[in-house]
């Protein structure tokens, strides 16, 4: 029962969502009100779920003292302050009437001074991977490498005004060059490539769909495919 | 004085680039820290400038700001915010405009977000905004012309639940106020209230998400933001008409802000993006070099 009980919860919940596409209307469109609601639950426990994960995976760390385990400190000491910190704004703010973001709160302080900041330090250092490997890596070594390296050039150049302003400045011409071609990649080759992939992955999201909807795979429920 | 010296500075990097393409190309190339080094200058001098780079504004964020101003006043837009901090940079410069732009044309504005971050990078754009003498003396208050309904959890079912009704998804606003209770909310029930919805995206749940469920399957007007890594991905939306407009990333930012006449910081920005796009060119082409010079001498 363990494991037939989550397929035919499985099963239901696809097709009413498949159906009520179709025919949203009494009784699918109720159903699907209903397991929208689930979801949107399930979803939050899953947040919980997963800085409990967390945290275990940190703590188990720290006491069997494995590398970086010193990381793991930070992580549960971070998640500490930011708990306690963020519930008590959000208890201040439901007995004030205000939001627990409210400029003020040890919540917005805490969002604006360090999660943002060390958020958008992390996402940042990307630029600089991106030229050292551009530098050591990026080689016009085949055919296909090539065409990325030109349409790379003429994507990097046109979607910032960086080489027009120039050619533009120097009379060669006052048509936006570069911006238009970087357009035209992007409206069609990159357009044709994407709807392919998007058509790949669909067809196989229906097929695994069909595959979990009808109880043949059953590994999220801890059985064999 | 600060123009002066960090275009003086610009200059001389890129004069130093000399120096890493004869070291390339004679097989010693330089260090990633190096690189770092040239990429920090890059981005970090344009940022002591005060020069607007000239930006031409491309067809698809000239129809999206069209379509944003033939909103009559007191337009309902229900405004998406799926972004986290390290998006900031890109999409918070679209998002003050936005709302600069609804505050002053009187747009009546309804913010929530798939994203845990989301409404709060719209309460920092809304702040901004405020600070607009143009949006000062239109006098925008909270509840009465925009409002902030916060996260909720879901993804697409979010979007999919609001088809039926807001208030399934968002019984109370940030500030916990029960949703009857909010003027601005007053006979919105779904999706064919709204008038326009504006989503700022950054990844999974977002633009691709709106345009599938409150697009395809309950007939709304889409615009959005997107990070320059994503615009890619919604090219095929775009020329399919499912959307109106597309701005994509800190030149959609800038474009933005031209179309709209409200410079700000995608514009200023913009600037540092430039010069760094200007160096990995520069390096690719160096790399490049050394690379044939070195298969032309080995062949040879």
């Amino acid at each position: 029962m363990k494991r037939e009980i989550p397929l035919i919860i499985t099963s239901i919940a696809g097709i009413v969502f498949a159906v009520s596409y179709f025919i949203p209307h009494y009784p699918f469109g109720k159903a699907e009100n209903i397991f929208g609601d689930w979801i949107s639950i399930v979803s939050a426990f899953a947040i919980w779920l997963g800085m409990l994960n967390l945290g275990e995976v940190s703590l188990r760390k720290i006491i069997r003292k494995t590398e970086g385990w010193q990381l793991g400190v930070i992580v549960l000491v971070s998640m500490l302050v930011m708990l306690i910190i963020g519930f008590s704004s959000v208890f201040n703010a439901i007995s004030s009437g205000t939001s627990h973001m409210a400029p003020g709160t040890g919540l917005k302080w805490m969002y604006d001074y360090t999660f943002s900041p060390l958020s958008a330090t992390m996402f940042s250092m990307l630029a600089f991977f991106v030229a050292s490997a551009s530098y050591r890596a990026f080689r016009a070594r085949s055919l296909e490498a090539t065409l990325l390296l030109v349409t790379a050039f003429f994507v990097m150049v046109g979607r910032v005004p960086l080489l027009d302003p120039i050619v533009n400045a120097l009379g060669i011409t006052d048509f936006p060059f570069f911006s238009a071609v970087a357009d035209w990649i992007m409206t069609y080759p990159n357009s044709a490539g994407q709807r392919a992939i998007m058509i790949g992955i669909a067809l196989g999201i229906t097929s695994s769909s069909l595959r979990i909807i009808l109880g043949i795979e059953r590994s999220h429920v801890g059985g064999d495919a | 004085m600060g123009n002066t010296l960090a275009i003086i500075g610009m200059a001389l990097l890129g004069l130093s680039l000399i120096y890493v393409l004869y070291r390339t190309i004679i097989g010693n190339p330089v260090s990633r820290r190096v690189v770092f080094v040239y990429v920090a200058f890059a981005a970090g001098l344009p940022l002591f400038m005060d020069l607007l780079p000239p930006v031409h504004v491309t067809p698809d964020v000239q129809a999206l700001v069209d379509a944003l101003e033939e909103l009559p006043p007191n337009s309902k837009i229900l405004a998406a915010f799926d972004y986290d901090p390290p998006s900031a940079p890109e999409l918070q410069p679209m998002a003050e405009a936005f709302f600069k732009m609804a505050f002053k044309n009187d747009l009546d504005v309804i913010v929530m977000g798939l994203w845990p971050q989301g409404p709060q990078q719209a309460d920092q754009a809304i702040a901004a905004a405020l600070l607009d003498p143009d949006v000062q003396a239109m006098n925008p208050q909270y509840g009465i012309d925009y409002v902030n309904l916060g996260f909720q959890s879901g993804n697409e079912f979010v979007i999919q639940r609001m088809g039926s009704g807001f208030k399934a998804m968002f019984s109370r606003d940030q500030r916990q106020t029960p949703y009857d209770s909010i003027p601005v909310l007053q006979n919105i029930v779904n999706f064919s209230n709204i008038d326009f919805v504006m989503n700022f995206s950054a990844g999974k749940p977002g633009t691709v998400e709106w345009v599938q469920f409150a697009v395809d399957r309950f007939g709304a007007t889409l615009g959005a933001g997107n990070t320059a890594v994503q615009a890619p991905q919604i090219y095929p939306y775009l020329r399919a008409n499912q959307m109106v407009g597309l701005l994509g990333g800190m030149s959609g930012a800038a474009e933005f802000e031209k179309a709209l006449g409200m410079p700000g910081a995608g514009s200023t920005m913009l600037l540092s993006q430039i010069s760094t796009h200007a160096i990995v060119i520069l390096f690719i082409i160096i790399g490049n070099t050394a690379y044939f010079r070195t298969r032309k001498r080995k062949n040879g």
